[in-house]
């Protein structure tokens, strides 16, 4: 959900004004995303490197979370979507870590949409941290070094908690930026990646349903030939 | 005699193209340039297919091209390219095909080696990426052969990933992290470093060890990543590696990637390099 700052700034306004522009574009792409019959979406909504951001803009967004997540509790139980949260948690403030608690935990019965929001998230530390948890496994003698393959480490990911669907079949990133900045490395081995140069809060239900019109002309081989 | 002068003819050409891509280096490299950039060698049999060429024969069309789209970026200064050349996914295509491919890997290999090639000229140390016990024996031992042969150059580096996957290779370097670490609480000589994510929990391991472990240990991460045939997505190729990567996908089949592509593509790096620049110091801390 890349160039919230970047719209606010063409328009004279605070990066305050962008965020929340992208807040109700999120909620509009999860309205559609739900009626199309789309069944996960997951969005990067703050990384581990943003904390370096003006400490202004980082309270501001984190109250904002706090915000969204209050309000929109209700409306994720009558639509039916079942939120889950990725990333260090422990990074955030003690409100929105006991928030974040309660909405997946109210909500990890629905079964409409599945929507993961990354928050305070990193790729690499996430595959780290996968790594580090079969190293305990090893350690324990629970499992041996040679037979470690590569389920065991999509298993460890934070991105489990959704488990039938591990990997992203698209991948979107708005305002042209072109590289996955530390967003699901892993997990997009073989995600087909669409790059737009709108901005997120311009991004509308005309450029989503260009995003997906391109997906369905790609010929996926997984590394294979198509006769 | 016309062929004499045929000959003079193309010798005075050829060094003018020389003396004209030195100039246009020079100048291109006023700008920030990459230091590593990776290629997803992607639209050989589609090339073979446009120009009816008989089955296989796409791949040496893009060994050849390779060459010398490897020449021109050793000649811009570039320090390290790295070439998605067999995926362990390949392996699951029809195994004529495959046999075939073990073939050519081990020929080209080979002609690599030779005298009056690039590797000699570039002085170029050649790394294979990848679960190399998958490869055909032959295959293999080439490429052993040619990693030891030019182990001890000083210039460039060509990485070429065969029999490779990402997630493969994460799982590989995890596995050695593991051994490793286990081999040394055995023995007794982890000695107590007062670091926490070291000492105590024995099997921790930290990013470091996972880094090292690497098939890409030596190597910074790629500045650029071109796939070429239009394709979007890395394929499972270098996913921990390509976090800041500035992504291309250019529509030309490899067989077709130019120069004219490739200044196009170092451009377009130098356009967005700022940006860059300030979210990779970001990433470091």
């Amino acid at each position: 959900m890349d160039g919230n700052s970047r719209w606010a700034k063409a328009r004279g306004l605070p990066s305050s004004a962008g965020h929340e522009a992208g807040y109700r574009t999120l909620k509009k792409m999860v309205e559609l995303s739900g009626q199309w019959g789309i069944r996960a979406l997951t969005v990067f909504a703050f990384s581990s490197e943003n904390w370096t951001r003006p400490k202004m803009e980082v309270d501001f967004l984190m109250t904002l979370f706090e915000n969204v997540l209050k309000e929109s509790l209700g409306e994720f139980l009558r639509e039916g979507i079942r939120v889950c949260i990725i990333g260090d948690s422990s990074e955030l403030p003690p409100s929105l870590q006991k928030l974040v608690k309660e909405v997946v935990d109210k909500t990890k019965n629905n079964t409409q949409i599945d929507v993961i929001v990354a928050i305070s998230y990193s790729g690499r530390k996430e595959i780290t941290q996968a790594c580090q948890n079969i190293a305990r496994k090893v350690k324990d003698g629970l499992l041996e070094p040679e037979d470690i393959t590569e389920s065991h480490i999509t298993e460890e990911l934070e991105t489990n908690c959704i488990p039938e669907f591990p990997n992203p079949d698209l991948l979107i990133r708005t305002s042209g930026e072109l590289r996955l900045s530390n967003f699901l490395l892993w997990q997009s081995a073989y995600t087909e990646l669409f790059f737009t140069n709108t901005y997120w809060p311009d991004f509308g239900e005309a450029d989503y349903i260009e995003a997906l019109t391109s997906f369905q002309n790609r010929q996926r081989r997984f590394g294979q030939r198509i006769n | 005699m016309r062929k004499r002068s045929r000959k003079f003819v193309a010798k005075i050409l050829g060094r003018l193209w020389r003396l004209f891509r030195r100039w246009l280096f020079l100048t291109l490299s006023i700008g920030p340039m990459p230091e590593h950039i990776a290629f997803i060698l992607d639209g050989n049999r589609r090339y073979a297919k446009k120009k009816n060429l008989k089955m296989g024969a796409g791949h040496n069309v893009g060994f050849n091209s390779l060459v010398v789209v490897l020449r021109y970026c050793y000649e811009l200064g570039v320090e390290y390219v790295t070439v998605y050349a067999f995926s362990i996914d390949n392996f699951r295509r029809k195994p004529e095909e495959v046999k075939g491919l073990m073939a050519l890997m081990k020929e080209k290999i080979d002609e690599l080696l030779e005298e009056d090639t690039i590797v000699h000229k570039f002085g170029l140390r050649i790394k294979f990426w990848g679960n190399l016990d998958m490869l055909s024996e032959p295959a293999r031992v080439a490429a052993e052969r040619a990693m030891a042969a030019t182990a001890n150059n000083t210039g460039p580096v060509l990485s070429v990933c065969v029999a490779y996957t990402s997630t493969n290779e994460i799982v590989r370097a995890i596995k050695k992290s593991c051994s490793t670490k286990r081999d040394e609480t055995a023995e007794g000589s982890l000695g107590f470093t007062g670091d926490p994510l070291r000492d105590g929990a024995c099997g921790s391991i930290a990013v470091a060890d996972m880094e090292d472990n690497l098939d890409s240990a030596d190597c910074p991460d790629p500045d650029i990543i071109i796939r070429t045939s239009g394709e979007t997505r890395l394929s499972n190729f270098l996913l921990w590696q390509s976090t800041l990567t500035h992504l291309q996908n250019p529509i030309p089949l490899w067989p077709e990637f130019s120069l004219r592509n490739l200044i196009w593509a170092i451009l377009e790096y130098q356009r967005v390099y700022p940006y860059f620049e300030a979210r990779r110091r970001g990433l470091a801390k």
